[in-house]
């Protein structure tokens, strides 16, 4: 499987991405925003973290005009499969990609620690060889990481299976660090090929530091 | 010509920001402020033949950059007009 990391001006976790799909087997290309075509045979887009031209105006807004993002979002609209960690779940919500948008922290701080995650919803590629209602334990480091969505928009996503994964306690208890609506940490699009979660899978694929729950995450998007 | 964009998240979209300056200015003592929305501010020079033009011209860049309509509102005026 070929995986494309798109790096940005600021962002900052694409060695860890490439790192976790490479530990897993993979063939990782990491693709520079100006580029304006996806590498051939690209079978996942992964969107990593990091401060795309630092967050100037909000997070990700300058980052989804970049030359890269047509293709992405052509690739996307085909059915391509897309993941968006963290800045790259904020550019696949401004670039209207999955539905919603994302707010500065409820506390206004930048938080930045692990946090346990529950699988609300494990019908999807991404999500399949987790367990549902189990819990995941993988870091979070955000400060526009409010999740926001309107009424009609949070029922169409439970009516779909869109809601991926929620913030919880260690019991699995509802504990919401940073104010998104129902807790919520990640979601995909209706065609289940675009997901976004603000947590970092990719920073806990080694037990000696902290967790590998990344992995039966990440392994999700390998067939 | 100078044209000011206001934006400011939604009524009912919670502004945490807001509420952190509301309890600071509570802890100074301020007691007679009921509520903070904070929003941003920008200023821009363009070229346009008239007012009308302008507008529409910034309506569509609100629309598509300078604003999320998902969460925030946005004015637009002519100060000097």
């Amino acid at each position: 499987m070929l995986v494309a990391v798109i790096v940005f001006p600021g962002t900052n976790c694409e060695i860890d991405t490439k790192y976790a799909f490479e530990k897993l087997g993979q063939n990782v290309a990491l693709v520079f925003h100006k580029e304006e075509q996806l590498p051939q045979g690209t079978d996942l887009v992964v969107l990593p973290g990091g401060f795309s031209y630092g967050d100037y105006l909000r997070s990700a807004a300058i980052a989804k005009f970049s030359p890269i993002m047509k293709a992405v979002i052509e690739f996307a609209n085909r059915g391509g499969k897309v993941l968006g960690i963290c800045n790259g779940f904020q550019m696949l919500v401004e670039a209207r990609l999955l539905p919603g948008a994302m707010k500065r922290n409820e506390n206004v701080h930048f938080i930045s620690k692990f946090h346990p995650l529950k699988v609300i919803n494990n019908n999807n590629t991404f999500l399949k060889k987790c367990t549902l209602n189990s819990l995941v334990n993988i870091p979070i480091a955000h400060g526009e990481g409010s999740y926001y969505i309107d009424e009609a928009g949070l029922k169409e996503l439970y009516a779909n299976e869109q809601v991926l994964l929620t913030y919880c306690d260690e019991l699995g208890q509802v504990k919401n660090p940073n104010g998104s609506v129902d807790s919520i940490a990640g979601i995909c699009n209706k065609a289940k090929n675009v997901f976004g979660l603000m947590p970092h899978p990719e920073r806990a694929v080694e037990r000696i530091l902290g967790s590998d729950d990344g992995v039966k995450m990440l392994e999700g998007f390998i067939n | 010509m100078k044209v000011i964009v206001n934006i400011q998240l939604k009524d009912g979209v919670l502004d945490p920001q807001g509420k952190a300056v509301h309890h600071a200015l509570t802890s100074l003592k301020f007691n007679e402020v009921n509520n903070v929305r904070i929003g941003k501010q920008i200023i821009l020079d363009i070229d346009a033949p008239d007012i009308n033009t302008a507008q529409a011209r910034v309506e569509i860049m609100c629309d598509e950059l300078l604003a999320n309509t998902v969460i925030e509102n946005y004015t637009i005026e002519f100060p000097s007009c």
